[in-house]
């Protein structure tokens, strides 16, 4: 039989061609977008950079009103409401990758818990507002009664307890598919030395497991450091900072997104709209390099 | 009779519906090397990891009968316990790569939570590397990771690590086939000398290893036991068709 496919025509050599110049446009249209935002975001912050400098970023006072801008408040409520949604979220996501990763990997009861925990990740932040305002803002508001702090229901402890729902399938997710990749060969070695399930997870899965587990917590603290909707809605929005431990964790607060979102619309002048852009850079480059770390761990976790 | 260590009696094992193997009965002495061949899918691996209740560990998998372990039937005793005084070697070496030569000799103690002076833990280490005759191979490197070490030390660190734990009876799934012929023969060589102390059962797809290294040889067809016999006598006078085709290569 004669190969019609032997000898290419004209035609199908220059759509091969146009097809390949298509790809390689749309991939490098998406890196030039990202490089345009992060242009964008230096070219508008450079007006507060020029006349703050590097004070800004431990600035204690934010009043744009009398043209002061200090960072240190939305830095200190983001690193403290990430912190606590990842010391909130990590029993959980590990609890969660290792059921799923290796007590119960196949099966309905497996697929469903999987499913619901990606869910959790696809739920829109502004539901997860709405449900803080109704169902958290209440309890929590009980809590600070019993122990003392002003009952104002919203504030960082409140958002870091929605952060922490939010945040984790991140570390569930990659978990469970980490937990799964151990290589049998070596649970089996463990059990036929007459090891225990427990004793396979803390002795064989976790070790091998650790640094991979951990790139998962890196990659959901990327995500609660950015994360803005629904911790505005929840976080109680001041610029002062507390005095006391207690006030700093149970009292309102705001993190640099939070902030954003409330005072964008209204930043009336360049300086303002400047400084503003320039929290928006510094977390930029934040997660940024979180994520970056996190996706290296990973891709050396996975080749080995 | 009280010269039997291992004895099936009607043992059976599935995969969900898929009867692997059927109805076997067999029974094994004390300081014998016992090879166990077949086709594969024939169902010996599957047999020898019935023996320490390893076949459960898969989903759906289930068995039926008895295995006599020192006149006890296991399936009568806690898994975790005939796991620990069985003794197994994988096809793949298998050392744990987060621990040194060392710790994963003695890493059934470890993992069992069981509690060894130093001076204890350096008896076993030197005495059950002694016997897998890597001692003086890495004498002076006992605190680098095992999975530094070749193909063939590995496996030879995997059975240190089974002997540590002091079993009777030394299951061998394929050991040599992921082996270099070097390494290979390493192992065999060890065989020779385990058997004063232990009984070892030793699955394989080798007939020249089987003929070369087994007292008694068991062969396995379509998950039955076929014929089980001295492996001379096997190997020279099969009675049973199916074993002559398979030793004279009409399948494999």
């Amino acid at each position: 039989m004669e190969n019609k496919r032997l000898e290419l025509s004209d035609s199908q050599l220059k759509w091969e061609t146009i097809f390949k110049w298509f790809l390689i446009a749309m991939s490098i249209l998406l890196l030039l977008i990202v490089l345009g935002v992060l242009i964008t975001l230096i070219m508008e912050s450079m007006p507060s950079i020029k006349s703050l400098g590097i004070s800004y970023l431990w600035g204690k006072v934010w009043d744009p009103v009398q043209n002061i801008y200090g960072a240190y408040p939305f830095l200190i409520g983001t690193l403290l409401t990430s912190f606590i949604a990842l010391i909130i979220s990590v029993p959980f996501s590990y609890a969660i990758a290792i059921y799923l990763g290796e007590y119960n990997p196949k099966g309905w009861l497996s697929d469903t818990l999987k499913n619901a925990v990606e869910l959790i990740a696809a739920v829109p932040s502004i539901i997860y507002g709405f449900w803080g305002i109704f169902v958290l803002v209440p309890l929590v508001r009980t809590l600070e009664m019993k122990i003392g702090v002003m009952p104002l229901g919203a504030g960082v402890f409140t958002a870091s307890l929605v952060l922490a729902v939010m945040i984790i399938p991140y570390g569930a997710s990659l978990g469970i598919t980490l937990i799964r990749m151990v290589p049998s060969p070596l649970k089996e070695g463990a059990y036929a030395l007459g090891a225990t399930r427990y004793e396979v997870i803390r002795s064989v899965i976790m070790p091998y497991t650790r640094t991979g587990l951990f790139a998962g917590v890196l990659l959901s603290l990327g995500r609660a450091l950015g994360e803005t909707m629904a911790v505005t809605m929840l976080i109680g929005n001041t610029s002062a900072i507390a005095s006391t431990f207690k006030e700093l964790v149970f009292g309102p607060g705001n993190t640099m997104a939070s902030v954003i979102a409330n005072e964008f619309a209204e930043a009336d002048h360049t300086m303002y709209l400047s400084a503003l852009i320039e929290l928006g850079l510094v977390l930029f480059l934040v997660t940024v390099v979180i994520n970056l770390i996190g996706k290296r761990i990973i891709t050396r976790f996975t080749n080995n | 009779m009280e010269n039997t260590i291992v004895k099936a009696e009607n043992y059976n094992s599935y995969f969900g519906d898929n009867h692997v193997v059927k109805d076997v009965n067999i029974s094994i002495n004390k300081n014998e090397v016992i090879a166990v061949m077949g086709p594969s899918g024939c169902g010996k691996t599957t047999f020898l990891r019935g023996i320490n209740r390893m076949h459960e560990l898969i989903p759906g998998a289930t068995s039926k009968g008895k295995i006599l372990l020192d006149g006890e039937n296991v399936y009568d005793m806690n898994a975790i316990y005939v796991r620990a005084k069985i003794g197994m070697v994988f096809q793949r070496p298998n050392p744990f790569p987060n621990l040194s030569i060392y710790e994963n000799v003695v890493a059934g103690y470890l993992l069992n939570g069981i509690k060894l002076s130093k001076a204890d833990k350096d008896v076993i280490v030197e005495k059950s590397l002694t016997s897998s005759a890597l001692w003086k191979e890495v004498k002076d490197s006992l605190h680098k990771k095992g999975t530094f070490l070749s193909g063939g030390q590995q496996q030879r660190l995997c059975i240190a690590r089974a002997i540590a734990m002091q079993p009777e009876l030394i299951l061998f799934d394929e050991p040599t086939s992921a082996l270099d012929p070097i390494s290979t023969s390493s192992v065999e060589a060890l065989f020779h000398e385990l058997k004063a102390n232990y009984t070892l059962i030793i699955v394989t797809h080798n007939m020249q290893q089987a003929a070369r290294v087994s007292d008694r040889t068991a062969f396995f067809y379509m998950g039955e036991l076929v014929e089980f016999d001295d492996t001379k006598q096997m190997f020279t006078a099969p009675t049973d068709q199916r074993t002559q085709n398979y030793i004279t290569g009409r399948f494999s």
